[in-house]
């Protein structure tokens, strides 16, 4: 009988929002069986991690605390997954699909000899066994993958699912437990960490994207620096087009596409974008997308809801100063 | 030192939108094959170590006769040693089969120290093969990595980056290290390069080259987890652009600012 277990990432005691995401698609399933939902939380000191999962739709909470597990590293994390999947026998296993769930969903799945999918955009069962939606050949093509594992492991990308609402007065059970690997097996050990700029909001967590291409190559400090205004101003993050990145105008940590951030915001403006495939298969999933572009003809404009058919150095402040009217 | 680098061949990603479903489903893409792109930065990666730690490097990928097109990209740019890993019994394989077999290989192959690979591939998108390397092989596993900073005494010094920001790692040998594109710039292949790989005689390793390794390779003991079906291009996205032009750049602006509110998504 289809049962689930959800991987819940946590970093310094904060849960990624996009496990609550897997957590809410994972407690729609479950319902659907009729089999109680089970999370995994993984870290030191992460006990509010495991409450919160039961606020989000857990029924059972793993809690697996250990003063080796505080930071995230493969090896002591598979070894507690693969433990709870022998002793608890979860037949579906879930990440979300970030650097740390997909490499975790991937030792699980190759020790425990399962069929995976990586980097699903949507998940339904069939005849009790999970069936996985997600894209290949650059976002060019979709395809259903099907199992024939009796473990089933999928991680799933940010954003494709809502976030359930937490309900406070929801009950369910902690079952702790610690470590499975002793501490000096581990191969790896983690000695710096730089956190990324506090303020800046992340460009796959964010709600509205801005974005920059070759339209700003006139003068691109000026051009960025427009853009910028315009994201902070809506509270969105800055990305980019690899045109821009290549040409050197921003670094790549703002690439948005195949080759950098696959994004789904509910708005993205692609300021002076032209729209190539591999930008395209990166944020087309956006909820209303919006071109500023000097040429018409430009293939954003095929994907695009507005548009507007101009210079971004003229249209961005123009519209900057329009949105600082309304939103003051 | 002994590095390997484990490629694969792919449709050229500006030709991606000119794939039809049919050509995937039969395996006949008529498009142009290259060296994945993500690859290009692991064949780079190794290059470099080899020039600051000194050893050999080694190319390989499992893939028909017409994937030793990308080993040879990969000796245009400076390597040395390929190994193209062709049966008829490795098609069909999912990412574990495929991790398998290039396990294999590299065990047969000798010693190793640090194998790459890049982040994943462009047709499959997955990323699964560097983890089931690792896994295959006892190997440490490194993913997102940005910075190699040293190899030394045994241990892998690495920067990889993740959501919150970049942490660095100290890992012991041997590792398997996926690399992203921040990590360098790829060279191009040279043009002395290019007629050094032209000429180049690449080994071809079979099933039954495999099978004092593991056992199971070529038998049906890889057969695939998960299957893909319903190939199908994604819904065309419904709507028709409003374009929005008042006039004047300002007036353009406010109506599009007030579209945008009354969308909610602001």
């Amino acid at each position: 009988m289809m049962s689930i277990l959800v991987f819940i990432e946590q970093f310094k005691g904060t849960a990624a929002p996009v496990s609550w995401e897997v957590l809410g698609k994972a407690r729609e399933l479950a319902d659907q069986s009729g089999k109680p939902l089970a999370a995994v939380v993984i870290g030191d000191s992460v006990e509010s991690v495991a409450q919160e999962a039961i606020t989000f739709g857990a029924d059972i909470v793993h809690l697996v605390e250990d003063a080796s597990l505080a930071s995230y590293r493969v090896d002591p994390y598979a070894a507690v997954v693969e433990d709870l999947v022998q002793s608890y026998d979860p037949t579906i296993v879930l990440f979300a699909a970030t650097a740390r769930g997909r490499d975790l969903a991937a030792v699980v799945a190759c020790d425990l000899e399962a069929g995976i999918a990586a980097d699903c955009i949507d998940l339904a069962l069939d005849d009790g066994k999970l069936v996985a939606t997600r894209t290949v050949y650059a976002g060019n093509m979709l395809t259903t993958v099907h199992f024939d594992t009796p473990v089933q492991v999928a991680s799933v990308r940010a954003r494709v699912f809502p976030s359930p609402q937490a309900d406070p007065a929801r009950s369910g059970t902690i079952k702790r437990s610690g470590a499975v690997l002793p501490a000096s097996d581990l191969r790896e050990e983690i000695i710096g960490f730089e956190e990324v700029s506090t303020g800046e909001v992340s460009l796959t967590e964010a709600n509205i994207i801005v974005s920059g291409g070759r339209g700003v190559a006139r003068d691109p400090e000026t051009g960025f620096a427009m853009i910028r205004e315009l994201a902070d101003t809506i509270g969105g993050a800055m990305g980019a087009s690899r045109a821009a990145v290549d040409a050197g105008y921003i670094a790549y940590a703002r690439q948005v596409g195949q080759t950098g951030k696959m994004v789904r915001p509910d708005l993205y403006i692609a300021c002076g974008i032209s729209g190539a495939i591999q930008h395209l298969a990166g944020m087309s999933d956006s909820k209303v997308i919006v071109a500023i572009n000097k040429d018409a003809d430009a293939p954003i404009f095929s994907v695009a809801g507005y548009g507007i058919v101009g210079d971004l150095f003229e249209v961005v402040p123009a519209l900057t100063l329009e949105m600082k009217k309304r939103l003051a | 030192m002994n590095f390997v680098v484990c490629v694969k061949q792919t449709p050229d990603t500006a030709e991606m939108s000119k794939i039809s479903v049919a050509e995937v489903s039969s395996g006949d893409i008529k498009a142009t094959l290259v060296l994945n792109p993500w690859d290009e930065y692991a064949v780079e990666e190794a290059l470099l170590l080899q020039d600051r730690f000194g050893g050999e490097v080694t190319v390989m990928t499992t893939g028909p006769e017409t994937a030793t097109d990308a080993l040879k990209d990969a000796i245009a740019r400076g390597i040395k040693n390929a190994l193209l890993l062709d049966d008829p019994a490795f098609s069909g394989t999912d990412a574990w089969g495929t991790a398998a077999i290039l396990s294999a290989a590299i065990r047969k192959n000798g010693d190793f120290d640090v194998v790459l690979t890049g982040k994943m591939s462009v047709d499959g998108n997955s990323g699964l093969v560097a983890p089931g390397l690792a896994r295959k092989l006892g190997a440490t596993l490194l993913t997102q990595v940005t910075r190699i900073l040293d190899i030394a005494d045994g241990m892998i010094t690495v920067e990889r980056q993740l959501e919150e920001g970049r942490e660095i790692v100290t890992a012991t040998l041997p590792a398997v290290v996926s690399v992203g594109k921040e990590i360098n710039e790829p060279r191009y292949p040279s043009f002395m390069g290019i007629r050094k790989a032209a000429r180049a005689d690449i080994p071809v390793w079979s099933a039954q080259d495999l099978a004092s390794i593991d056992p199971l390779i070529g038998t049906n003991g890889y057969v695939p987890g998960a299957r893909w079906t319903d190939l199908r291009k994604p819904p065309a996205r419904a709507s028709e652009v409003v374009l929005v032009d008042e006039g004047s750049v300002d007036a353009s602006a406010a109506k599009l600012a007030d579209l945008l509110m009354a969308e909610k998504v602001v």
